[in-house]
């Protein structure tokens, strides 16, 4: 404003005449601009970054281990699921790394809380959420629009990345892909992205509770610690403590405890993550709970249909859908009615 | 005619400490008012209610004529509201900062960028536009601010602390500014503030809002005639001459009636009027052959009204023993970081 008179006299000339730049409304349109500018900024930032760097690796590493002895599992017949060579590429290994599944599930925590720990009270340090919340949208539009902005990028990464190797899978060895086959990887990168969905909502949570994003990132690490940890330990020593002695049990009291023991891990969204991922990725696996003798005899260890498998891992699905959808609704209700103060 | 913003027994509570009590206040279209009081006098809360930011514990506030808690949208619609500490995103320029902020109030996407840029040509922001909001001064983003509120064309804006860390002659062009804006455009500016100075320079009206109470509104000079009313007017004149003592003059003019108190102090006369009567005084002193070095009139300020209305409220503090509220509050306050 060095020069008054200037600005002052394009005042005048302007705004006044032509009142309303408004366009006629159209309700959802803000939701679709927090997006954008969500996802803008994620694929800015250095931390998305490092992410996409340590997937990547993981990726690589594990990808290039299994597609080294991917000749001896193709022709190990021993093994039910030896046939699926792609599902093989993403499961197999030789034990000087975990198989890529297994490392997806210490990963995608950590892409969920990453992106998530500072969605709300960053902006609130900045002194941006007045901005943001003093224009005419709806606060819940701002949560899902965090929350779908992140999500839309971990998909794309998971789905390019398993794109990617179907697609070197193929020139590579030159073996048809199944349908059977891109259901199931398809199907666990959707398990995959509903767990990271799961740690992504836990922090946006975190990020309205607590007002730092450092303590918001900590509670949420310590809280999957706690369920990858300490939950089975503390699970097994209460477990025991009640358990009467086995040997005077019937096999059928047994079964019972045991499918009771297994219900009260799953309450720990990384075990129906692992259930489901090997389910789908591992077509033999008939059941997540114990059999009895009587179901094993005159089986035929074979790989399931494709339907059967998902039957298997639906109620995990809807488990990992049910606890991220909680962590939601308990966002929204602490979200909606607060005071918002810089 | 219909007041745009109307507060009704406005109230919040934060556990036994009232931040608003049952605040009423009009404000009417096209006048700049200023909400004057001390810090954590409850304004930043009133303000934060009149856009739904906030949810009153009693008490309705309309703004534009739509109910600020049951229908926020509408209200924010149409007001622009710039905040204490207003913050950009540092990664983007002045000007996505602000196309941004356009979209999100669903402005034609055509004319946007042409929009942003003139609104931060009336801000004075035109040279700085393609600059990242993070290396901005504090100067600059309460105009970005402005900016903000302006691009939206609304009705009413409501600055929250507008003058907080700007230099004086930065501030002098802001509350210029603001004035050009609400004159040219018609807008009704509420602005809330604790320096009394800022507000005396643009407010058509001022409200005085300490402990969560409006103790007085209206324009300057009714208030100070409210208030200092019953003192009069005070003239003080200084001559070349040492005054005699006892003054021949004092019993000739006490005659006047006009005048209630005369004190005389070495060269310094200083008359205590029911009405002002300056002009009389000093011809009569003129033509009985005194010469005049200087004539004053004190008038009352909002500093004397401020100091006034805080003395008198400190008072009723001790009295009634609101201290413990206070302190109550600062332990709050540390709680809710």
């Amino acid at each position: 404003m060095e020069n008054q008179a200037v600005s002052l006299s394009a005042l005048s000339s302007g705004s006044t005449k032509d009142k309303k730049h408004t366009a006629p409304p159209q309700p959802n349109r803000a939701f679709g601009v927090i997006i954008r500018k969500e996802i803008a900024d994620h694929i800015r930032s250095w931390r998305f970054l490092v992410l996409v760097a340590l997937v990547l690796l993981t990726f690589v590493a594990s990808l290039y281990v299994s597609v080294s002895n991917i000749r001896t599992t193709f022709t190990n017949t021993n093994d039910p699921d030896h046939a699926f060579m792609y599902l093989k590429l993403l499961t197999s290994t030789d034990n000087t790394m975990p198989p890529f599944h297994v490392l997806l599930s210490f990963l995608a925590p950590l892409l969920g809380i990453s992106m998530g720990f500072d969605a709300i009270n960053s902006e609130q340090n900045n002194g941006t959420l007045t901005r943001l919340l003093a224009q005419p949208i709806y606060r819940d539009n701002l949560l899902l629009a965090k929350f779908s902005g992140a999500i839309l990028i971990v998909g794309m990464l998971f789905l390019s990345l398993t794109l990617l190797m179907i697609g070197g899978g193929l020139v590579l060895t030159g073996v048809r892909l199944e349908a059977q086959e891109l259901i199931r990887i398809m199907g666990f990168v959707f398990v995959t992205l509903l767990y990271v969905a799961f740690y992504l909502s836990l922090s946006i949570l975190l990020s309205i509770v607590f007002r730092q994003p450092a303590t918001a990132a900590l509670s949420a690490l310590g809280l999957w610690l706690f369920f990858t940890v300490f939950y089975p330990i503390i699970v097994n020593l209460i477990i025991r403590a009640f358990l009467p002695d086995p040997a005077y049990l019937t096999q059928a009291q047994v079964m019972g405890y045991n499918e009771f023991i297994l219900d009260i891990l799953r309450i720990a969204p990384n075990q129906l993550y692992t259930d489901a991922a090997t389910t789908l990725l591992m077509p033999s696996i008939r059941s997540l709970g114990p059999m009895s003798m009587e179901q094993m005899a005159g089986a035929i260890p074979s790989p399931l249909p494709v339907k059967e498998s998902l039957m298997i891992v639906w109620p995990q699905l809807s488990g990992m859908i049910a606890s991220s959808t909680g962590c939601f609704a308990i966002a929204y209700y602490l979200f909606m009615r607060r005071e918002i103060r810089s | 005619m219909e007041p745009i913003i109307q507060l009704r027994n406005l109230s919040k509570r934060y556990g036994t400490f009232k931040a608003v009590d049952e605040l009423n206040l009009e404000v009417y279209r096209g006048e700049i008012f200023g909400l004057l009081g001390p810090n954590g006098a409850g304004k930043t809360t009133s303000i934060l209610m009149m856009l739904g930011l906030t949810d009153p514990h009693s008490g309705t506030a309309r703004v534009c004529g739509y109910d600020a808690t049951k229908n926020p949208i509408a209200v924010k619609q149409k007001v622009g509201y710039m905040p204490d500490s207003v913050g950009f995103y540092n990664h983007m320029t002045a000007l996505e900062n602000l196309i941004y902020l356009g979209r999100l109030n669903n402005l034609d996407e055509s004319t946007l960028k042409d929009r942003a840029e003139e609104v931060l040509n009336i801000v004075g922001l035109a040279g700085s536009m393609d600059k990242k909001a993070g290396i901005f001064s504090r100067g600059m983003k309460q105009r970005l601010g402005l900016a903000d509120v302006l691009i939206k064309d609304p009705e009413v804006i409501i600055l929250d602390e507008p003058t907080l860390g700007i230099d004086p002659a930065g501030v002098k062009e802001f509350l210029t500014l603001i004035k050009t804006l609400s004159q040219q455009q018609g807008l009704t500016v509420l602005l809330s503030s604790h320096h009394l100075h800022h507000v005396q320079q643009v407010c058509d009206r001022v409200g005085i809002f300490v402990g969560g109470k409006l103790l007085a509104q209206g324009d300057i000079a009714s208030l100070s005639a409210n208030l200092f009313g019953k003192e009069g007017a005070v003239t003080t004149i200084k001559t070349v001459h040492l005054i005699e003592q006892p003054w021949p003059l004092e019993a000739e003019m006490r005659q006047w009636g006009a005048l209630t108190e005369i004190a005389i102090s070495g060269d310094t006369l200083e008359f205590t009027t029911q009405h002002d009567i300056t002009p009389r005084i000093v011809r009569h002193l003129v033509e009985k052959g005194y010469n005049i070095l200087q004539v004053s009139r004190k008038e009352y300020g909002l500093d004397e009204i401020y100091q006034k209305y805080f003395e008198s409220s400190f008072n009723e503090n001790l009295n009634h023993g609101k201290s413990s509220g206070i302190f109550k509050r600062a332990f709050f306050g540390q709680h809710k970081r």
